[in-house]
């Protein structure tokens, strides 16, 4: 089971201090809080992706790669990255390069985005998101498992011999999960290559996201990949600790009642009856975060919403602190208690690569020399052979 | 028994009414009443079942806001959808029907009221309003794609002692219970659900399963061979 964070670069007004924060401080405390979730003893850290204020995540590879080379262990993702906005040449390329560089500490949340003014700013029309999400990803599949693509597609200029560089580490592409609150179609493209799929588990009731997870859950069986509750599946939530309950709910109140998208609405009460907000002690959060797996089955990762609506740095790591010495330990030992023995834990690339290549040294690509093109000939690369077309 | 051959027809009053008595209120349970009385000449026992949006008020606005449906308007919505017929009745401020009521319709998926036969039913404190309920609550839901019946009721102060106001009460509550017992709704769910857009979990949960045999789908499935 991995544990971690996951952020939306948010940029609010403190309702406390009554101060904003300038994009520079918010971008190194998130550097800090990226440190702070590996120190507190978890295993993700995820950041979204956005192209407008009040948000600061406009290139998660760069901000992402910082973050994985000042840590060790961490495994550094998106949530989600745009598959619609974003050329599917240049994700791959970009993320491929964040795998060489935090040495395979890198996996991808896919996702298509729900800012309409962002598709025209790139060049795409929302009304076609879903259909550019799901050409995009069958294109970005074939460029990090093909060495040399032709391709041809309705959104996307076609190539022909196209090589995307640099190869995936050990010619092993990162995990992907594909993120979805609503979509059929996209729980089936997850189902359908044998992907994760994530359920960001934050705004609605779980009802909603329960009938989608048991679709992915019932197509990945379909397809093949291993039964239902072998499925991987992801969820977010969101927390805020204290060591005593009414301290919790006290300090976390103010933020709450004016957070973007849910604050001046419902009362706190009522968001933490109906949704897996969980304010108050370790043990209360604990206990909520259990009822997750009630309802979801046994899951692979649990990812945490904990420096959004303004709250300051200090009072983040504050939290994390809490959650990694109070909760995480406790959720891992009862989670995999409970647990089925039959259902695997997340993909990660350490056993991608056995289950690619078993004992066998992983392939490293070599171009060839002075080719010139990747139109002639039959590969860019010195080992021709057929054993790695495993498209 | 209802359209399906058992158990009793399901009438859903929806009413924005505020005052207690409400005039609105008492146009809605006028015309309920009379639905269920003409029902059960022709053999139909009716269950009325009330929603006052004035008690849902809070769970509306914040549903407008963030997503949440509260638990009181969920249960309102699962009346909506087993609803066999409706009755729909507001009050008329500043020449439109009330915000209360518009915003409660606003906040149901799109698919919830698809062919269910509606009374629309209006109060206001002058005749000048007379035109709210034809100019906007029928399009409203015929947005919905609701079936409202031919009559359309306004009520303005002058109208409450007035027979003819009664008959035509009596003309709405007998097109909608023509619209009941043919089970016009129902069929059109059983039959022909699939021809009119929705969205996962829309019509209260109650959608029918995942169609697999889309372009979509096929494309999701790596754009090759269709889904089984």
């Amino acid at each position: 089971m991995q544990f971690g964070v996951f952020s939306v670069s948010d940029i609010t007004r403190d309702p406390v201090s009554g101060r904003t924060p300038s994009e520079a401080e918010r971008i190194d405390a998130i550097v800090r809080i990226a440190q702070k979730t590996e120190e507190a003893g978890l295993d993700v850290f995820a950041i979204g992706e956005h192209h407008n204020p009040p948000f600061f995540s406009s290139s998660p590879t760069t901000l992402l790669s910082f973050i994985a080379a000042r840590t060790e262990k961490l495994i550094v993702t998106t949530s989600t990255t745009l598959i619609t906005t974003n050329d599917p040449v240049r994700i791959a390329e970009e993320y491929a390069m964040l795998q060489h560089l935090s040495k395979g500490r890198t996996d991808l949340m896919l996702g298509r985005g729900n800012t309409a003014p962002v598709y025209p700013w790139f060049g795409q029309d929302i009304r076609q998101g879903l259909p550019l999400a799901l050409e995009n990803y069958n294109l970005l599949h074939r460029l990090w498992r093909e060495d040399v693509v032709d391709w041809e597609g309705r959104f996307r200029t076609p190539l022909q011999g196209f090589t995307s560089i640099p190869r995936p580490l050990d010619d092993v592409p990162p995990f992907v999960w594909h993120g979805s609150i609503r979509t059929p179609e996209i729980a089936e493209q997850a189902a359908y290559y044998g992907d994760g799929f994530f359920a960001n588990n934050i705004f609605w009731p779980k009802e909603h996201y329960m009938r989608l997870i048991q679709f992915y859950r019932q197509r990945y069986a379909h397809y093949g990949h291993g039964t239902e509750k072998q499925a991987i599946v992801g969820l977010g939530g969101q927390a805020y600790l204290a060591r005593r309950s009414q301290d919790a709910v006290r300090e976390f109140r103010p933020y709450f009642d004016e957070a973007p998208v849910y604050g001046h609405g419902p009362s706190m009460e009522d968001f933490m009856k109906m949704t897996p907000l969980s304010v108050g002690s370790p043990q209360e959060v604990i206990d909520k975060t259990l009822t997750f797996r009630e309802h979801f089955g046994d899951y692979q990762r649990q990812l945490f919403l904990m420096d959004h609506a303004g709250l300051p740095l200090k009072t983040v790591l504050n939290q994390l602190d809490l959650l990694g010495e109070e909760v995480v330990p406790t959720l891992r030992r009862e989670l995999a208690a409970k647990r089925d023995p039959e259902v695997p834990d997340a993909p990660t690339h350490a056993t991608l690569v056995t289950a690619k290549y078993g004992d066998r040294a992983p392939r490293q690509p070599r171009p060839n020399a002075n080719r010139g093109d990747n139109v002639t000939g039959s590969s860019p690369y010195q080992d021709t052979d057929t054993k790695d077309a495993n498209a | 028994m209802n359209a399906n051959g058992s158990g009793p027809l399901s009438l859903v009053v929806v009413t924005a009414g505020t005052g207690d008595p409400s005039s609105t209120r008492m146009l809605a349970d006028r015309t309920a009443q009379r639905v269920s009385g003409l029902a059960g000449r022709r053999g139909h026992e009716v269950r009325v079942r009330v929603v006052d949006l004035r008690r849902l008020a809070t769970e509306i606005t914040t549903a407008l806001v963030s997503q949440l449906t509260g638990p009181n308007l969920q249960d309102a919505i699962a009346a909506l959808a087993g609803a066999d017929g409706i009755v729909a009745a507001t009050p008329v401020y500043k020449a439109g029907a009330s915000g209360l009521f518009t915003s409660f319709f606003q906040v149901l998926d799109n698919d919830l009221l698809i062919a269910k036969p509606v009374v629309l039913t209006a109060t206001a404190g002058t005749a000048r309003h007379a035109l709210v309920v034809d100019d906007q609550l029928r399009s409203l839901f015929a947005y919905l794609r609701a079936a409202a019946v031919p009559t359309s009721l306004f009520a303005a102060p002058e109208d409450w002692a007035d027979p003819a106001f009664d008959k035509r009460i009596e003309r709405a509550a007998f097109e909608l219970v023509l619209f009941m017992e043919s089970g016009f709704a129902r069929q059109i769910k059983d039959e022909s659900w699939h021809s009119y857009q929705h969205e996962f979990g829309s019509a209260g949960g109650t959608e029918t399963g995942i169609d697999l045999d889309t372009d979509l789908m096929r494309l999701a499935a790596g754009g090759g061979e269709p889904a089984k």
